[in-house]
């Protein structure tokens, strides 16, 4: 290794550690800040450690109530785009059909549309067909938003299976439905449950879309921006960290249970391939989960 | 035949679904963006084509503005993204899946709670401020908070990741074994980088950049908690038309106006490098 070679590491090294920490910096901030001991309404200095806020996270009704909306809100739209997108991601990557370029092309335009674009447009289809806006139009909306993703997430994972395994239940006589419950949907599992966290994580977040098709509803990214000018509440530090811990956990349950399952694999036919760190990657919901 | 249906039975259900909330709805706002009328008493169709000329004329600033900030914000992710996806590509070795989660974690946390404390973060007497103030990069009278360099900064740390994902892909593609072949055959390494995997990154680069930019452009969280109204984009005015003022031509028009926009956008893409490799990256 030259010198010249040492100061390129050594300058990606601490570049990287920067971009990391510029990242973390906000959430940082938040995680922090749910332990302040904060004088009045504003969150913005700090001015002591206490847990009050973290024993009693739910105290203001408002916030409660917006928060299990948004929950709410997740279940159902991720149990709508879940099924949808994964049973179109086994259509686009299994059968070969007339428009199935065209169709790919479709699923992907959502998420190549400004979130500002998707919501205005659902808000004016609902006003000209004269729908109240509130708890069922946020889910339609989220719902409509996340197919996509779950359809790219689903297909990553069926991109990378052997389709010889359901031709071969089908030779062995398993009519489609047999085939795809107890063939391909077993092994697609771990794709099915990173879109699905993926999902309901974009539903949670959801600011924008929400903005323009919830009526009087709240929903806690409604309630957070409608606080901003109040100041707010450290609760939702609170709030925010648990939810983000919660992400973590499901994470972490989804690549052991992947692992378990492949180590079973190994075990049953010795010459399977091991798990590698590859499995993490895949199993965490890396498509740009960012701002939506 | 059976194969066919069975695919249309899969597929079915969820481009209806997009049909009927994707599709149709923006085609619903063409319409409504050539309706005239007053919020008393309903808008009826009268392809008011003179909404859209209007809308330019009087929302050039915020178009303009949207398309200066998304542009500035995906040039600083691009800088800051690509040492990164290069580090974790090559240089990471076993912590390459961690710190690709590390990039991705800071997103599961609330978009709007993140934003707010940048507020904090760059808050007029707070601590990054006065640093910034003691070495000069900020007048001593002056804020960071409530400027356009809050605003593109804000953006620019949404849309990181959208940056760094499709670099990664890209770089993750490339064969290492080129480089060295480069260099064997006396390339400096400076020329190997220029000559092999800046070329090969190509694609990444181009998505990404499309990745950030696209949704940058309607973004308005950023410029509504970090910003002042000398800093909206067209997404706060397209907000406050649809919300506040009730103007729903106009807002669909000027909706419908980003929308094209970007189509062509993607449209310029699609016939540079292939719709295939934006799809594929997005995954």
């Amino acid at each position: 290794m030259t010198g010249a070679d040492r100061v390129r590491r050594w300058f990606l090294g601490v570049w990287s550690a920067f971009a990391l920490a510029f990242l973390f910096l906000p959430v940082f901030i938040i995680i922090l800040f749910s332990f302040n001991d904060n004088q009045g309404r504003f969150n913005f200095t700090w001015q002591g450690f206490t847990l009050a806020h973290w024993k009693d996270p739910f105290q203001n009704p408002d916030l409660a109530r917006a928060l299990s909306t948004s929950l709410e809100v997740a279940l159902i739209a991720t149990g709508i785009s879940v099924l949808l997108g994964t049973l179109l991601a086994i259509a686009l990557v299994r059968y070969r059909f007339r428009g199935r370029g065209a169709a790919d092309f479709f699923v992907f335009l959502p998420m190549a549309t400004p979130e500002v674009v998707l919501g205005a447009s659902l808000l004016a289809l609902f006003l000209v067909l004269n729908v109240n806006t509130g708890f069922k139009t946020i889910v339609i909306a989220h719902a409509a938003f996340c197919v996509s993703y779950v359809v790219v997430t689903v297909k990553a994972r069926l991109e990378g299976m052997d389709p010889h395994i359901e031709e071969a239940a089908r030779d062995l006589g398993a009519g489609t439905w047999a085939t795809f419950f107890r063939v391909t949907l077993p092994m697609i599992a771990p794709g099915v449950v990173a879109a699905a966290v993926l999902a309901a994580a974009l539903s949670i977040d959801d600011y924008v879309v929400t903005s323009f098709n919830a009526g009087q509803t709240q929903t806690f990214p409604l309630f957070i921006f409608g606080a901003t000018r109040q100041g707010v509440p450290p609760e939702v530090n609170v709030l925010a960290t648990m939810l983000l811990l919660t992400v973590l956990i499901l994470m972490g349950v989804n690549v052991l249970a992947q692992k378990v399952a492949a180590r079973r694999a190994s075990a049953r036919e010795e010459d399977a391939a091991p798990p590698d760190v590859g499995d993490v990657a895949e199993a965490t919901p890396v498509v740009g989960a960012a701002g939506r | 035949m059976r194969q066919r249906s069975a695919a249309w039975l899969f597929a079915g259900p969820g481009l209806l679904w997009l049909l009927i909330f994707f599709a149709i709805p923006l085609v619903n706002q063409a319409s409504v963006s050539l309706m005239s009328g007053d919020p008393e008493a309903g808008y009826t169709l009268t392809w008011a084509f003179s909404t859209y000329t209007d809308a330019i004329s009087a929302y050039k600033p915020q178009f303009l503005r949207s398309f200066g900030y998304a542009g500035a914000a995906t040039l600083i992710d691009l800088i800051i993204a690509f040492p990164l996806a290069y580090f974790i590509v090559f240089k990471a070795g076993r912590w390459r899946a961690f710190m690709l989660l590390l990039v991705v974690l800071p997103f599961f946390t609330s978009q709007v709670l993140r934003t707010v404390s940048w507020q904090l973060i760059l808050s007029d007497s707070g601590f990054v401020v006065d640093r910034l103030k003691d070495i000069g990069l900020v007048a001593s009278d002056g804020r960071v908070l409530a400027t356009r360099t809050a605003v593109i900064a804000g953006i620019a740390y949404n849309f990181l990741p959208f940056m760094v994902l499709p670099l990664y892909v890209s770089l993750d593609k490339l064969d290492p074994r080129l480089v060295e072949a480069a260099t064997d055959l006396y390339c400096s390494r400076v020329a190997a980088f220029r000559k092999v995997t800046l070329p090969l990154a190509i694609p990444g680069i181009f998505a990404g950049s499309l990745l950030c930019f696209i949704p940058a452009c309607g973004d308005f969280i950023n410029a509504a908690l970090l910003g002042t109204s000398r800093q909206y984009m067209i997404g706060n005015v397209v907000q406050s038309k649809y919300l506040n003022v009730l103007d729903y031509p106009s807002a669909a028009a000027l909706s419908f106006i980003l929308m094209t926009l970007i189509l062509v956008g993607i449209a310029i893409y699609g016939r540079l490098l292939g719709t295939k490799n934006l799809t594929e990256v997005a995954a």
